[in-house]
């Protein structure tokens, strides 16, 4: 990750809009998103939301202060980069023939990537992982001829028993 | 009990004691209407001309009050025209719940008749909002909107109701309004390294904002300052909090602050802010501003520390209970040599900038109010040059009766929020000081002051031009006047006759005093037009950007 680069995990209520209130709050206060991930949490009323984004020490303070005041988000945490576990997913579609695949499998075996999807004029590969391993994949592909790419943008967990809660209050209040 | 979604909403208005509505009727709020009709000896709706002029009116009943202002309009049109009046609450941090019809359920998102998405529009310009798809959620939404409203920083939530939920049957229970706690929630050093900062400075300056106005907070500064022995200016929104004449208060800082105000703090070594933002037209320079002083900032809003000035120390909470706190452990304080040069700089000639006194101006004009208003009258003002001149020369003796848009700086804003501040203060004598260029926006809700025979007194001072704009035009764009000369040939007094409202022209100052006199025993709204010239300025002025080094104090 880039030194300016951070990680914020947070937990909003599962309804809808609460996309549109979070990523409108970056757009107008001038901050920017690099990377988005969302999903319902074991609490079917609770979605996380792992965002990346980038700034100084001013930036980052200004961005959990500006989220916390929203209503829906009930939590918000700066992950530290030390002790979390980064993990991304990245589709790639590669249009290319059987006979023009060699060196392709090994690097699949190398950078432990998956193919998802095989045909005669066409492959398909997942690898999952942090950002850095992704991003050397895709860049050793790229002379194949990447023909379509989708990456889920950054999911965290912090590593130990560790948690990220919400205190009681707010989780009555839901 | 069951009962229909709109009787639902009156029932929860009772409820949260709103005895007073502003709005409009319209299609997809005719149930709500017909329940209004059917409650109208417990909640009074005033009808305005336009919905903008109803949402002003709600925001300075909030401020006037301290409660809630509620204002309701229809889906559409309806929805859009309070846009900016929420906006206008958003920034001064104002509690208002807006109620908005939408088309039912099923015709939402199909471009039907009147039909706009409200709380996609005002997402960035309240503190919450929500569009109600389940009868059953109507009464929470609706008690939680009150409560997000007026806990923490003030501010304004939007409830949208579409029609089949007004017509819904929904079970009301009833239920106690839950009371907002105000509480400092600062651990322990934060407390001990203000207070140590307090009694190591040499210079203290306490700075104070709309949060002190909007706590209640007033008698709890004046013993702080008592205490430490400490100077108060104030930002626009602060104007109120302190009585014009305490002897500590050196009026209004910031870009057409006095210059007392300004310069004392600038030779400060601690700032004391209290419930302020630290807004662009309060600091100027922002890196100049903050030179050789450390800041205590105290504020309810946490995202405010640190957002546009570097702070010492932060005491998030209530500022009530804040000072209360600060003030029963701070030890008291004499300052004799900074005391000695605040009264110098307070006694020098640029602290005295003063206009004729036989001709009509803005300051004569002022002081002839000053003169005839009671003590306690709320004076409410629009956008622009008036503003300014009512915030420098008016005398503020009591908290909440300075009722004026700061952060959005709404011209247009005057007559919605006169008629929601006077009927906000029991219907008694409220003052507008507007301008031609301000009136001319929202002046149609003459015809609501009116029909309600509202005591309104309106003072307009006519310079015939855009004049804040022209100012700027004059110091900074070389007197070319773009688009701000209006050659209007607007009659006041023949405009206030037409709207059933009585009009009297000064143009003599042998004039003034009866006008006004006239004006304050009239029943009913009055209009004074006052003929000012067109080049009077606002003095003193320090540029954009700029530092108390480039105040600008002559024209």
């Amino acid at each position: 990750m880039n030194p300016d680069e951070f990680i914020l995990s947070m937990l909003v209520n599962n309804e809808a809009g609460v996309l549109t209130r979070v990523s409108g709050l970056f757009a107008r206060r001038a901050f920017n998103i690099d990377s988005l991930s969302v999903g319902v949490t074991s609490d079917p009323h609770i979605s996380r939301i792992t965002i990346t984004a980038r700034g100084d020490d001013y930036v980052k303070t200004q961005i959990v202060r500006q989220l916390e005041k929203l209503h829906d988000v009930k939590i918000v945490e700066l992950m530290p980069t030390t002790s979390t576990v980064m993990r991304e997913l990245v589709l790639i579609k590669l249009n290319i023939a059987q006979k023009s695949r060699a060196g392709l499998m090994e690097a699949v075996a190398v950078f432990r990537a998956k193919v998802v999807d095989l045909n005669n004029d066409s492959v398909t590969l997942e690898i999952t992982g942090e950002r850095s391993k992704c991003d050397a994949f895709v860049e050793y592909l790229r002379p194949f001829g990447i023909a379509e790419l989708c990456r889920t943008g950054l999911t965290a967990i912090s590593r130990g028993r560790k948690t990220l809660k919400m205190d009681a209050e707010s989780a009555q209040h839901n | 009990m069951k009962i229909k979604g709109a009787e639902m909403v009156i029932r929860i208005l009772i409820e949260e004691g709103v005895d007073s509505v502003f709005g409009y009727p319209g299609g997809t709020v005719l149930n709500i209407y017909d329940e209004l009709y059917k409650h109208s000896d417990r909640i009074h709706h005033y009808t305005t001309c336009h919905e903008q002029g109803a949402s002003h009116a709600a925001d300075a009943y909030a401020r006037v009050t301290g409660k809630v202002g509620v204002v309701i309009a229809t889906s559409g049109p309806g929805a859009t025209n309070l846009v900016t009046g929420i906006a206008n609450a958003y920034l001064d941090s104002s509690p208002v719940v807006a109620i908005t019809g939408n088309v039912a359920c099923a015709a939402i998102g199909k471009d039907s008749f009147q039909e706009v998405d409200i709380t996609g529009v005002t997402m960035p310009i309240t503190k919450h909002n929500y569009i109600v798809k389940d009868a059953s959620r109507l009464a929470d939404v609706l008690r939680e909107a009150f409560t997000i409203a007026r806990s923490g920083r003030p501010g304004p939530v939007l409830v949208d109701i579409p029609k089949d939920i007004q017509q819904a049957d929904c079970d009301y229970e009833p239920k106690k309004v839950t009371p907002v706690t105000r509480t400092c929630t600062n651990g322990k050093e934060a407390f001990a390294e203000a207070m140590k900062l307090i009694s190591e400075c040499q210079r203290p300056y306490i700075y104070t904002g709309g949060g002190t106005v909007c706590s209640n907070a007033s008698k709890e500064l004046i013993e702080l300052a008592e205490k430490i022995d400490s100077p108060i200016g104030s930002s626009m929104m602060g104007l109120s909090a302190v009585s014009h004449d305490n002897p500590r208060f050196l009026g209004m800082t910031g870009m057409h602050g006095k210059f007392a105000a300004s310069q004392v703090m600038a030779k400060a070594d601690l700032l004391i802010a209290i419930g302020t933002r630290f807004s662009d037209r309060a600091t100027g320079n922002k890196i100049e501003f903050i030179k050789g002083k450390k800041v205590i900032h105290i504020d309810i809003d946490p995202s405010e520390i640190g957002k546009n000035i570097p702070v010492f120390v932060s005491l998030i909470g209530d500022v009530k209970a804040v000072l209360k706190k600060l003030v029963s452990e701070l030890p008291a304080g004499n300052r004799k040599d900074w005391h000695k040069e605040v009264e110098s700089i307070k006694n020098c000639p640029d602290n005295r900038l003063e206009m004729p006194s036989d001709t009509v101006n803005p300051e004569t004009v002022i002081h002839a109010v000053n003169r005839h208003a009671p003590k306690d009258t709320v004076v409410c003002t629009d956008v622009g040059q008036h503003q300014m001149w009512t915030a420098q020369y008016y005398h503020f003796a009591k908290p909440r009766s300075f009722i004026t848009s700061g952060g959005l700086g709404t011209m247009g804003f005057g007559m919605g929020a006169t008629m929601g501040a006077c009927i906000g203060c029991g219907k008694k004598k409220t003052v507008l000081f507007t301008s031609d260029g301000s009136f001319h926006m929202n002046m149609n809700e003459m015809a609501t002051a009116v029909s309600n025979q509202l005591p309104l007194v309106i003072v307009l001072l006519n310079n015939n031009t855009l004049g804040m704009v022209r100012q700027w035009q004059t110091l900074f764009f070389d007197k070319r006047y773009s688009n701000t000369s209006l050659e209007r040939r607007t009659d006041y007094v023949k405009l206030a006759e037409a709207f059933g409202a009585k009009g009297i022209r000064v143009t003599k100052l042998d004039q003034l005093d009866k006008a006004v006199k006239d004006a304050f025993a009239a029943v009913g709204p009055v209009l004074i037009e006052a003929v000012i010239d067109q080049d009077e300025k606002v003095l003193p002025m320090i540029p954009p950007g700029g530092t108390i080094k480039d105040i600008i104090v002559k024209a």
